[in-house]
């Protein structure tokens, strides 16, 4: 008998999501949408935020050369230029030009025209020449951190490559029987080689694609079922279920395979979007990244009935919606990592289940990890979804007969 | 057999937190009958049909339905029923069989019954041609014609109506009315339902409940209702004066024997009055003002007038806002409500 009653339950929970999807695909710009809304986020934050630090190319930087000389000598300020513009015309991370003075400069960084400037000041060959350290002056626009703290990295790296290259020759000059490799050794005895836990270095892409696929399929269940149901009830068709001699559960149980269909259709278009236009690679098992959504998806349905069962019309669920998912996107991780909020943020960020749905989603894309690596992240899954659905249940069914 | 009852109503009330929505009123309707519920808009009546056909929970009392109570056995009662909302239950985006076919399969009909019964059923509101296209593309009166065999798809022994006529034009209503009225006679379906229109009401129903501020205040047949206004002396009259002032409409209120005064155009009254001398009256007042009467006739009683007698208001009153403000549904209820 309840094996009868099951069946029946699944196979009218059936019927209404086939309508569900039927409706969608019949909706035409809502097709398209399902696939530009994610392409635009990949497209944005992919390209908006930079990949592995080098971002910020083309700077307009001013140059302004004060120096005096030594003697009739300006060599180490041309050795200065040339080691500058040898090295940007490798990264392109700054545009040069020339001013004549550091007032000047400041004054074309007000008006915009500049980001920076770079001044050699008169005494910086007979600085050098006299055995002393030389001095240059960078001016930064603090109005923009960002670019500021970047031009100032930018040219950190061109004059340590340059005292790494004046101390070699430097070593060479007192002892002309050590080689180039043995002088460096004496300059910088310690290097650094970075090893990843897989091969290659992964682009921005590869990490925030997880986190957009998480955040997408949880998305849709946890807004496209308050919204699918407030908007059946606005426009009567609820009442048309409800009069129909079937179980209440089939009702959500139906919504919900219905959302979920269309949440895996845009995720499987986000991975395809990564795969194929940004080259983002799967190192796991790509069964996992499917079973992890569906996961997720189980995670975020009981929160997305709760919240159903207390809207009444569809622009408070679409409202209520809004302000849980903003802080949510921002504090899981989906974009920044979560190492870099402050520990506050970060407790907050531990209790909310997209957190552990992208991380281990990024585990597996990223790491190549399997299903032992990511059981804390699966159980809080699991465990949180449990929860949010017994609690779901009896409030769904008490707010359906009013 | 004829008078066996299939709806039992007991002090019915349901409550919307201080306001009585429907206030502990009983009836029963009886099998293969039309039972109208009449009324303006907020009367109780649409509240009423939403508890009897399981869509809302009663506050107090109780109602069963073919025997089966409608809280304790609502599965039993929801095969039973087939209910016409005032909101058309269709997706737009589906076509005709579609939707008709969602709905059916949520009823365990077996696969080659609905398909059967589909098709006949489209035939029945001739929208066998349209079987194919999307609901959202039909007119208002196929639309309609569409929410009411949508109900029909369980083959009902009630049918609950909630106003089914409601911004149809004139046309398409006469088609809606004729459709209940065969399906009652050849089908036996016992037919509930609520309005506002008066012509839905006096053509259509058995008999009529009418509903004001949650309470039934009448109930019989249309021509048992009408005899309320004749039996008690009370007259219509419907007056042409050409040169009509407010000040004159006033005068006419003013007099004893008047019950009350509708102004239905610029020259035209409708007054109630009763007592003998009721006419006499009512002219020489507008003479002494003089006031012009181009015409006087004596009317027959209509459901409007008998509504007027009973509430002293008109039901056209909150009825034609309703279609203005446009806004249906339980949120609109809601800011009636808080109104």
């Amino acid at each position: 008998m309840s094996n009868m009653g099951a069946k029946t339950l699944l196979s009218h929970s059936l019927r209404i999501a086939w309508k569900d999807l039927m409706e969608l695909f019949r909706n035409r710009l809502g097709l398209v949408l399902l696939i530009v809304m994610p392409l635009f986020m990949m497209v944005m934050v992919g390209f908006i935020y930079p990949s592995n630090g080098g971002g910020l190319s083309d700077m307009p930087v001013a140059l302004v050369n004060e120096d005096a000389g030594f003697g009739n000598s300006v060599l180490p300020s041309q050795v200065f230029l040339m080691g500058l513009q040898q090295i940007n015309d490798q990264t392109h991370m700054l545009v040069l030009s020339n001013a004549s003075s550091m007032a000047d400069v400041k004054d074309m960084v007000q008006r915009g025209e500049l980001q920076g400037g770079i001044i050699i000041p008169s005494n910086f060959s007979s600085s050098i020449m006299n055995g002393e350290q030389g001095t240059l002056i960078i001016v930064t626009d603090q109005s923009n951190p960002q670019i500021s703290a970047t031009i100032q990295a930018a040219l950190s790296a061109v004059f340590n490559e340059m005292g790494t290259m004046l101390a070699q020759q430097n070593v060479q000059m007192l002892s002309p029987t050590i080689n180039a490799t043995n002088s460096l050794a004496v300059v910088k005895p310690y290097n650094v080689q970075t090893e990843g836990v897989v091969l290659g270095t992964p682009s921005y892409f590869d990490f925030i694609a997880p986190g957009i696929m998480a955040m997408t399929v949880m998305m849709s269940v946890m807004t496209g079922l308050p919204v699918a149901i407030s908007q059946e009830k606005e426009i009567g068709t609820m009442d048309g279920m409800m009069v129909a001699p079937i179980n209440r559960l089939s009702i959500i149980l139906g919504k919900t395979l219905g959302q979920t269909a269309r949440g895996l259709i845009q995720g499987v278009i986000i991975l395809a979007l990564a795969v194929g236009l940004f080259g983002v690679t799967i190192q796991g098992s790509i069964l996992l990244v499917f079973g992890l959504l569906l996961l997720g998806v189980f995670a975020f349905v009981g929160l997305g009935i709760v919240i159903t069962s207390f809207t009444k019309d569809q622009e408070t669920a679409q409202m209520l919606m809004m302000t849980l998912m903003f802080p949510m996107m921002f504090l899981s991780g989906v974009f920044f990592p979560i190492q870099q909020m402050p520990w506050y943020m970060q407790s907050i960020s531990q209790v909310l289940p997209l957190t552990y749905a992208s991380q281990a989603l990024r585990k597996v894309m990223v790491l190549g990890a399997g299903i032992p690596a990511i059981s804390t992240e699966l159980i809080v899954l699991i465990v949180f979804g449990v929860v949010m659905i017994a609690i779901a249940v009896p409030v769904f069914r008490r707010a359906m007969t009013r | 057999m004829e008078n066996e009852s299939i709806i039992e109503v007991q002090n019915l009330t349901k409550t919307f937190g201080k306001f009585t929505a429907v206030d502990n009123i009983s009836f029963t309707v009886k099998k293969g009958e039309v039972f109208g519920l009449l009324g303006p808009n907020g009367a109780g009546k649409s509240t009423t049909l939403r508890m009897l056909s399981t869509l809302a929970r009663p506050t107090k009392g109780t109602a069963t339905i073919g025997g089966y109570d409608i809280v304790k056995h609502d599965t039993e009662v929801r095969k039973l029923i087939g209910i016409v909302s005032e909101k058309m239950i269709m997706y737009n985006r589906l076509t005709a069989k579609e939707n008709l076919w969602f709905f059916g399969s949520l009823f365990n009909i077996p696969k080659d019954v609905l398909t059967k019964r589909v098709d006949e059923l489209l035939e029945l509101v001739q929208l066998t041609k349209w079987k194919n296209a999307q609901v959202g593309t039909f007119s208002t009166g196929m639309r309609q014609r569409m929410n009411v065999v949508r109900a029909l798809l369980n083959m009902p022994r009630v049918l609950f109506l909630d106003e089914p006529t409601l911004g149809l034009d004139p046309q398409s209503s006469v088609e809606i009315r004729e459709f209940i009225k065969k399906l009652n006679r050849e089908n036996g379906t016992t037919v509930v339902i609520t309005t506002h229109m008066m012509v839905d009401a006096d053509l259509l129903c058995d008999r009529i409940a009418i509903v004001d501020q949650g309470k039934i205040v009448a109930l019989d047949t249309s021509a048992n209702l009408k005899k309320i206004i004749s039996g008690a002396d009370t007259k219509i009259l419907n007056l042409n004066i050409a040169n009509l002032t407010s000040e004159l409409i006033e005068t006419i209120r003013k007099l004893h024997c008047t019950d009350s005064v509708t102004q239905e155009n610029s020259t035209t009254l409708k007054i109630l009055v009763h007592g003998d001398e009721a006419f006499d009256s009512v002219i020489d007042a507008i003479r002494k003002k003089n006031g012009k009467i181009s015409s006087m006739e004596n009317l027959q009683p209509t459901l409007e007038d008998v509504f007027l007698h009973i509430t002293g208001h008109q039901v056209r009153d909150s009825a034609d806002q309703k279609i203005q403000n446009e806004k249906h549904g339980p949120f609109a209820q809601q800011q009636r409500r808080i109104r």
